[in-house]
């Protein structure tokens, strides 16, 4: 308990932020993918963080964490799964070609 | 002490890492500092006293999902493959977006005052997140427990509807 | 008792939509067979209802009863008010009955002589049988607003018989205006209906004309609107649907051009049926006018007189022999409206309903009659104008004779059929009102002195004419609905009208008033006497008698500038005064509303299309941007 609170939550932020940054401007989709994962384990963290610090006698946030890993591991593996078949119709995986629905 | 310099460390990795890791051109060095990065998540789980929380954060994330990542990207691109970069008002804007974020977020947890709580600290037991995780009281998590299972049992169905051949 | 009356309805209908639909699939004759043939039976049953009705059941303790022979509730309102359509009998709806079949009848057999080898032979046929339904649904009709509907529909078939002849310019310009002026006049009658009704709760007509407590009298009493009672409104508003209908003035200019229809139209539509329907709808209102509104009855007299007058003198002028027979049917029209305007209710009082409505009934044969014989000169001579007629006595014998008879009997001579109603009708206008009376009498010598004018310049005048093609007689299918209407003017007039029709329902005893009837002989051989004079053989004298009275002569021929003025008020005022401004107004203020609606609506998505870019991240940016500025927003706050 040496280490403050808001350092945990700067760190957290910064993570989540340059996942967003990611999400943004990169180009691959598998990239996106990626910095999707950034930003919930940002989240993660301040689950775990809050609850270790603000209330030490649930375990709410806890579980939260554990049920957000588990979802992003299902997403991932989704995701992943739409990936490849879009590689497959298509070629590539960059996420500007993939703007069908505009047409 | 010696905590405060451990997550300083683990720290300065997860910003580094996860900066590489959406600026490599290169995609698998991304995936990798991606695997550095949620392993020294891990080690803030430990540092919480959350063992259990850790030992799933590598397992699953570091041990699941990241071989998944592996294996898409090898089979979706070339050795050697770079990105081109792109439009340089897409990465100003996205840029722009993620520090305008983190400057209001910032300023959020510099103003809020914590009311960190006094109580003695106790790592969950496993027979504890067992049965808070199998109950249906108050703060007890069946309902949520089997959501994700179905939830899993549809991602595994349509993964396979999804990525299976025509 | 009375349900074969329901065919009388629905064989016409039928007819027209078989005829109609069948496109030409039969010969002509074939089709015009079949519609004779349903016509026919449409007659018989005719005469046997009539004959039941006066004869064996109709007359219970003296009044004969008005019968409900077949009812159907078709649109329920309120628990009140309900649009039925039926079949009522009274005596005037019987006698319109027979009127009807019989001259519809004698037009469906005359028509096989005119039309053979017209275009759409089997189209004229469907739409007389059209128009034969729709007269007959509304004389049967058992309250106002189905005869409302068949009001509207015998207006639709007129207009396009009228129209008939669809590839000449002034036919359908004619059907036009037919069907504008009497769908204007149209609109005041259903006002009317809707005024009427929503005080009666009523459409019915057995319990809207019932003498003793009647409804809507009582509960409209006392209520008023600038002035006029409300009744009188809804009364005067209903009638402005039979001036439309019946040709009064100011609504009479479609009658004249309407001749441009086949001349079995005009014979059937314009002469003996439709126009009537005017006169039917004030008799079949005439208690709650009598009793509730007298005064609007006074309005309708005058109406009557001034339309008999105006339409006698435009008459003496016009050339065209089927104009003649058309200002004179809109005189005689009138002297049955003015007849209604004079009469009582009760008893003896009655007599000027009961001679309206033997006028009508007198009248559409002799008409009929006129208009065919007109027909057999036209199809003879191949024209319309007295110029090109004269002297056709040598060639048309059958033609001539049944013209003189029915001359005769317009012109109130005995013992033909008119002399007998037009004396009721001037004893009745004596009685009543002294004005309305020298009216109706200038009138019936006008009639004498422009119905001979006809005459002689048709079969005598120019005994030397030479014709191009010599006339001949028109053939059988012609000549007998002639001879047979002919020989209906001679004797309907025995008939013992007061006996069977009657104001009140009971009947009464007329004697014809010796010193009337002698007066109005006189003016009738004195308007003979003069035409005579001056048709009877080429002479100098009309030109001359023209000359002396320019001024009238001149205003006459031109109809008395009703046109004009119509025009006038229609092109003039109502269009340029009132349509173009909203014209332009909408146009442009609420167009241009819309267009600039439109515009900005397609400015703006051009403009903005491009933040739909079809790539996530954009969207995502944007997302995340607006969530930024709402925490933005929360944290100034």
């Amino acid at each position: 308990m040496n280490v403050p609170i808001e350092a945990y939550l700067i760190v957290s932020t910064i993570m989540f932020f340059v996942g967003v940054y990611g999400f943004l401007a990169r180009r691959n989709l598998l990239t996106i993918l990626m910095s999707l994962e950034l930003m919930l384990n940002a989240v993660n963290i301040n689950f775990t963080v809050f609850n270790r610090y603000l209330f030490p006698g649930q375990l709410d946030g806890f579980f939260f964490t554990l049920f957000i890993i588990g979802i992003a591991a299902a997403e991932t593996a989704l995701a992943i799964a739409i990936i490849i078949n879009i590689y497959r119709n298509i070629q590539n995986i960059f996420v500007d070609k993939v703007n069908n629905l505009k047409h | 002490m010696a905590e405060q310099i451990i997550f300083y460390i683990l720290a300065a990795v997860i910003v580094v890492f996860s900066i590489l890791s959406v600026t490599s051109k290169r995609i698998l060095r991304s995936a990798t500092y991606l695997l550095f990065v949620l392993i020294a998540t891990a080690g803030l789980y430990f540092m919480l006293d959350y063992e259990f929380l850790a030992g799933v954060q590598i397992s699953v994330y570091a041990g699941g999902i990241l071989v998944l990542f592996v294996f898409s990207i090898l089979l979706t691109s070339h050795a050697g493959d770079k990105e081109k970069p792109r439009h340089w008002g897409r990465l100003l804007a996205a840029a722009l977006t993620a520090v305008v974020g983190f400057g209001l977020c910032l300023y959020i947890i510099l103003n809020n005052v914590f009311k960190v709580a006094n109580q003695i600290w106790q790592e969950p037991t496993m027979q504890q997140v067992g049965q808070t995780l199998m109950g249906t009281d108050k703060n007890q998590y069946l309902l949520p427990f089997e959501a994700i299972s179905i939830l899993l049992l549809a991602c595994i169905i349509g993964g396979i509807m999804i990525a299976r051949k025509r | 008792m009375f349900t074969y009356t329901l065919p009388i309805l629905v064989i016409p209908a039928l007819m027209f939509i078989f005829l109609g639909l069948m496109d030409n699939k039969f010969k002509p004759m074939t089709s015009g067979i079949l519609g004779t043939i349903g016509l026919g039976i449409v007659a018989i049953l005719s005469y046997i209802a009539a004959y039941d009705y006066f004869f064996s059941v109709g007359l219970i303790d003296g009044i004969y009863q008005k019968i409900i022979a077949f009812n159907f509730e078709w649109l329920k309102i309120t628990e009140h008010l309900h649009i039925d359509l039926g079949i009522l009998l009274d005596p005037i709806s019987v006698m319109m009955l027979v009127v009807i079949s019989t001259v519809s009848l004698m037009v469906h057999i005359y028509s096989f002589g005119y039309m053979n080898g017209e275009r759409g032979f089997q189209r004229y046929y469907a739409l007389l049988s059209l128009f034969t339904f729709s007269m007959l649904g509304l004389v049967v009709a058992t309250n106002i607003f189905q005869m409302y509907i068949f009001w509207e529909l015998v207006g639709v078939s007129s207009y396009s018989l009228i129209g008939f002849y669809y590839t000449k310019k002034s036919a359908i310009a004619a059907s036009k205006k037919a069907f504008i002026v009497t769908r204007f006049a149209d609109f005041f009658f259903l006002v009317g209906i809707l005024l009427v009704s929503f005080y009666s709760e009523t459409f019915d007509f057995i319990s809207l004309t019932n003498p003793e407590n009647n409804e809507l009298i009582m509960k409209t009493a006392g209520l008023s609107f600038l002035g006029i009672s409300v009744l009188s409104w809804g009364m005067m508003l209903i009638f402005m649907g039979g001036v439309g209908k019946s040709a009064m003035l100011p609504f009479h200019i479609w009658l004249p051009d309407a001749m441009e229809g086949p001349t079995p139209v005009s014979a059937l539509i314009h002469a003996a049926t439709m126009v009537v329907a005017g006169v039917f709808l004030v008799a079949r209102l005439f208690p709650v006018y009598y009793l509730g509104t007298p005064e609007v009855l006074t309005i309708i007299a005058y109406i009557g007189a001034i339309t008999s007058l105006f339409a006698a003198i435009v008459a003496c002028t016009q050339t065209d022999i089927k104009r003649v027979l058309a200002f004179s049917t809109i005189s005689q029209i009138a002297y049955m409206i003015t007849s209604l305007g004079v009469s009582g209710l009760a008893g003896h009082e009655g007599l000027g309903y009961m001679a309206s409505m033997f006028h009508l009934f007198t009248h559409a044969f002799f008409k009929a009659l006129l208009f065919l014989g007109a027909g057999a000169v036209i199809h003879a001579v191949h024209s319309n104008e007295m110029s090109a007629m004269g002297g056709l006595n040598k060639y048309l014998k059958i033609t001539n004779i049944t013209f003189l008879i029915a001359c005769l009997a317009i012109a109130g001579i005995p013992p033909f059929s008119g002399f007998f109603s037009k004396d009721e009708i001037l004893v009745a206008a004596f009685h009543s009102d002294k004005i309305l009376f020298a009216c109706l009498y200038f009138c019936a010598g006008l009639t004498a002195f422009y119905m001979f004018r006809l005459y002689f310049n048709i079969f005598w005048n120019d005994n030397n004419k030479e014709y191009e093609h010599t006339p001949h007689e028109a053939p059988f299918v012609m000549t007998f609905p002639l001879i047979f209407l002919a020989t209906l003017t001679c004797v309907c007039g025995f008939i013992p009208f007061s006996h069977y029709v009657s104001a009140d329902a009971m009947p009464f005893e007329t004697h014809i008033n010796w010193a009337i009837a002698s007066a109005s002989i006189g003016v009738a051989l004195i308007g003979i006497g003069i035409a005579t004079k001056m048709y009877f053989k080429k002479s100098e004298i009309p030109d001359k008698v023209a000359d002396t009275v320019k001024g009238l002569y001149t205003s006459a021929y031109h109809k008395f500038y009703f046109d004009e003025i119509w025009v006038f008020v229609t092109k003039r005022i109502i269009f340029e005064g009132i349509s173009r401004p909203i014209a332009w107004f909408d146009r442009h203020v609420v167009d241009g509303f819309m267009n600039g609606l439109s515009w900005t609506t397609n400015f703006v998505s051009q403009k903005t299309k491009n933040l739909q870019s079809g790539l996530v991240q954009d969207y995502v940016t944007i997302f995340i941007g607006g969530a930024l500025v709402i925490v933005l927003i929360m944290i100034l706050i």
